[in-house]
């Protein structure tokens, strides 16, 4: 679904992946994990095709196509979803009217007609239920006003309307509450299938008590160094990272 | 980053005018120019009785004495008016039974507008009173409005067939000596619409008046005058369109409204003149006094703007509030693109006791125009508790257009309560990336977000003219981002 080649991506002429190299499966969770400013959220934002990264080196191919000769919008289009870590706030825009142009866009893409308004608002009511999420979240403008724990909630919500093929959720879990990663790991466990993936960034083994992977791979100064199963993960929450950083100090 | 900026501002001005065409239809004018003469040939031309000959006159000898204002935040080359044609009339001008006798080139151009002349519009309850350079065509659904005693006509009409409502109410709240414009207007008004609501009436379905400048370099001089008696309710709705020309085009309106007790009036305007290409060439020059005078004691008047078109805007909608517990309010929303100049705001000016107003402003700029807000709150000294809101916001899509807030406070009365609110932001990239990952188009971002900041203004429009203005912001800033 996802094959990542020995990419290199830069900031401000910094190189933040210095040669990422990775391959996710239909069915599969990979997990991504590694000290602060190793290029965790770079790795996400490059994939989503945030034009303040620079891509200068290798490629990334997803279901076939190129995916950074790709607009951000045709890379949504084609089933990436980006969980973001800080979702921003739209004023005055409404949640429903937000997820309908989505939606309809999405639709336009694959060729279908637009959904009708009690078709949409029948979907909107299935989705929220699904994923827990209070339902006059959706009546207010696009995360404005929300809680950290709301806006989260709210991004597997619009996960749940979307049904990407390839969902990454970056530090998804950071901030909630214990309840609140209930609900957010719920979510997306109940929209794993054998068809899409998921790609969960995160500083905590916690969420992944709830959300298990199959993978889980250390990212350090822009390179995957260790990738092993679940029990990676748990190791880390003992160890912390310093014996890694010993391992690959450059 | 700035050089994407550059390259996507670009592509906005790229986005050409949707209702650029020129209709032929056969014109009447007068030879260019303005004199005494002039004011007499088109006095005359319109038969008007004496009376509103000497008030023309009067306005012209006014006119002469005074300059162009220069205090506006604008960048007017100056006028010719020696070179502007003043009079301009479609030459056919028989009654009309039905739509079938109308010019089938006039039709074509309303439908190229999407003017709703037709039958389908009618039966929504809209009744238009077509302008089309200066002269009304065609007036609908007037019988049914004569039921309830209510005048819906043009004002030429009016001058003939109800002196005295014109003559006592014309002028009486823009006096021709009110500014340069107002005097010009005064002077030289071709035509304009008409509307007296009796006591005790609720105007049943929403008027609408569609303005159209047509001609090649006729300037365009409507004057409108609404007069709501004691009781009485009326929506009216403006909407404008004008086709592309090379030379700037000179519009000067006036709109005057009159509520008694307990009347009110709501008056909106959707202006999608020509603002010229991307490098600022062409489009209209738009100075327009817009005012009412609440003189009836819980009297309200309710102004709604969104203006996207014009070259130039001077446009200040304001309110005189002489009745006790008179109400004015003014929700606006200003768009200017490519090299757009746009200086508006209102006047809230309060006299009687318990007077309170409101004021929301919306200023979104893109490309190299500039927007101003400027606006008056004034107290008098007898206005005992007047109340004002005022919030101003400013949104700036790319760094190379302006922003600016210019607002006045006259207070002479301790009791007044006065408050001023204004914010300036700018579509963050962020904001725009973030739709962009949920399957939309930049442009289509653009649109949504700046939809959702005018939302409160867009909301007091009345529904169907409300889409209208959402789909004619989203073409005034196609591409546009910053």
């Amino acid at each position: 679904m996802l094959v990542i080649k020995d990419l290199h991506a830069k900031i401000d002429n910094k190189e933040i992946l210095r040669g990422i190299n990775l391959e996710v499966k239909p069915g599969e969770v990979h997990c991504i994990m590694g000290p602060n400013g190793s290029g965790k959220s770079t790795l996400s934002s490059v994939l989503a095709g945030n034009d303040k990264f620079e891509v200068c080196e290798g490629s990334a191919t997803f279901n076939g196509k190129d995916l950074l000769d790709l607009a951000p919008e045709d890379r949504a289009r084609e089933g990436l979803f980006l969980s973001f870590q800080y979702p921003v706030e739209i004023p005055g825009v409404s949640m429903v009217n937000f997820m309908r142009t989505a939606v309809n866009e999405h639709r336009k893409y694959r060729g279908d007609e637009p959904c009708s308004a009690s078709e949409f608002l029948k979907l909107m009511r299935d989705k929220k239920k699904m994923v827990e999420i209070d339902s006059n979240l959706t009546n207010r403008s696009v995360n404005e006003g929300f809680s950290g724990g709301e806006k989260k909630k709210n991004e597997i919500f619009q996960m749940a309307m979307l049904e990407p093929k390839l969902a990454i959720l970056d530090e998804t879990d950071s901030g909630l509450d214990i309840d609140a990663l209930r609900v957010v790991a719920n979510g997306v466990n109940k929209l794993k299938s054998s068809d899409n993936a998921t790609i969960v960034i995160t500083h905590y083994q916690r969420l992944l008590d709830h959300i298990v992977p199959d993978f889980v791979h250390v990212l350090y100064k822009g390179r995957i160094v260790k990738s092993a199963g679940k029990e990676l993960a748990l190791e880390l929450e003992e160890k912390g990272y310093d014996w890694i950083k010993k391992e690959f100090e450059d | 980053m700035a050089e994407d900026q550059n390259k996507i501002l670009d592509e906005v001005t790229g986005g050409e005018y949707k209702y650029g065409f020129h209709s032929d239809i056969d014109m009447e004018t007068i030879p260019k120019g303005l004199s005494e003469d002039v004011v007499r040939i088109i006095s005359a031309k319109k038969n008007e009785p004496e009376w509103m000959l000497e008030f023309r006159l009067k306005a012209y000898r006014h006119w002469q004495t005074m300059t162009t204002p220069d205090w506006a935040h604008l960048n007017i080359p100056e006028i010719d008016f020696q070179d502007i044609i003043f009079y301009a009339a479609p030459k056919k001008k028989p009654e009309l039974e039905s739509m079938d006798e109308v010019d089938p080139d006039l039709v074509a151009t309303f439908e190229k507008l999407g003017i709703p002349l037709d039958e389908q519009k009618v039966l929504a309850g809209v009744a238009v009173d077509a302008v089309i350079d200066s002269v009304s065509v065609k007036t609908t659904y007037k019988e049914t409005l004569a039921e309830k005693g209510i005048i819906f006509c043009s004002i030429s009409e009016a001058i003939q067939e109800f002196p005295d409502l014109v003559k006592k109410y014309l002028g009486s709240v823009v006096p021709h000596g009110d500014n340069y414009f107002a005097a010009l207007n005064a002077a030289v008004f071709s035509d304009g619409s008409f509307v007296y609501i009796p006591k005790g009436v609720r105007c049943p379905m929403e008027l609408s008046t569609y303005f159209r400048i047509n001609a090649i370099n006729t300037g365009q001089f409507e004057r409108t005058l609404i007069v709501a008696d004691d009781d009485s309710y009326v929506s009216y709705l403006e909407g404008c369109t004008a086709p592309m020309r090379d030379e700037n085009q000179l519009h000067a309106a006036i709109v005057e409204i009159v509520t008694m007790e307990r009347a009110e009036v709501k008056y909106s305007t959707v202006q999608n003149w020509y603002p010229g290409d991307k490098d600022g060439k062409g489009g209209i020059f738009n100075f327009v006094t817009k005012r009412a005078i609440c003189k009836g004691d819980y009297s309200k008047v309710m102004w709604t703007q969104v203006e996207t078109g014009s070259a130039v805007t001077w446009k200040y909608p304001s309110c005189v509030l002489q009745g006790d517990h008179s109400v004015g309010e003014f929700y606006s929303v200003a768009v200017t693109n490519n090299h757009q100049q746009a200086d508006t705001g209102t006047k809230m000016i309060h006299l009687g006791k318990n007077t309170r107003s409101l004021i929301v402003s919306k200023g979104v700029s893109a490309g190299k125009s500039q927007n101003s807000y400027r606006g008056l709150v004034k107290v008098a000294k007898k206005a005992e508790n007047a109340r004002n809101f005022s919030q101003c916001d400013s949104l700036l899509l790319g760094d190379q257009c302006g922003a600016h807030t210019f607002p006045y406070l006259e207070i002479v009365n301790n009791t007044a309560k006065v408050e001023h609110e204004a914010t300036t932001s700018k579509i963050g990239e962020d904001q725009i990336f973030y739709c962009n990952q949920r399957g939309m188009s930049t442009e289509d971002a653009v649109g949504l977000i700046v939809n959702g900041y005018v939302k409160e203004v867009i909301n007091q429009l009345p529904m169907e003219f409300a889409v209208e203005a959402q789909k004619l912001l989203q073409i005034s800033l196609e591409g546009s981002v910053g």
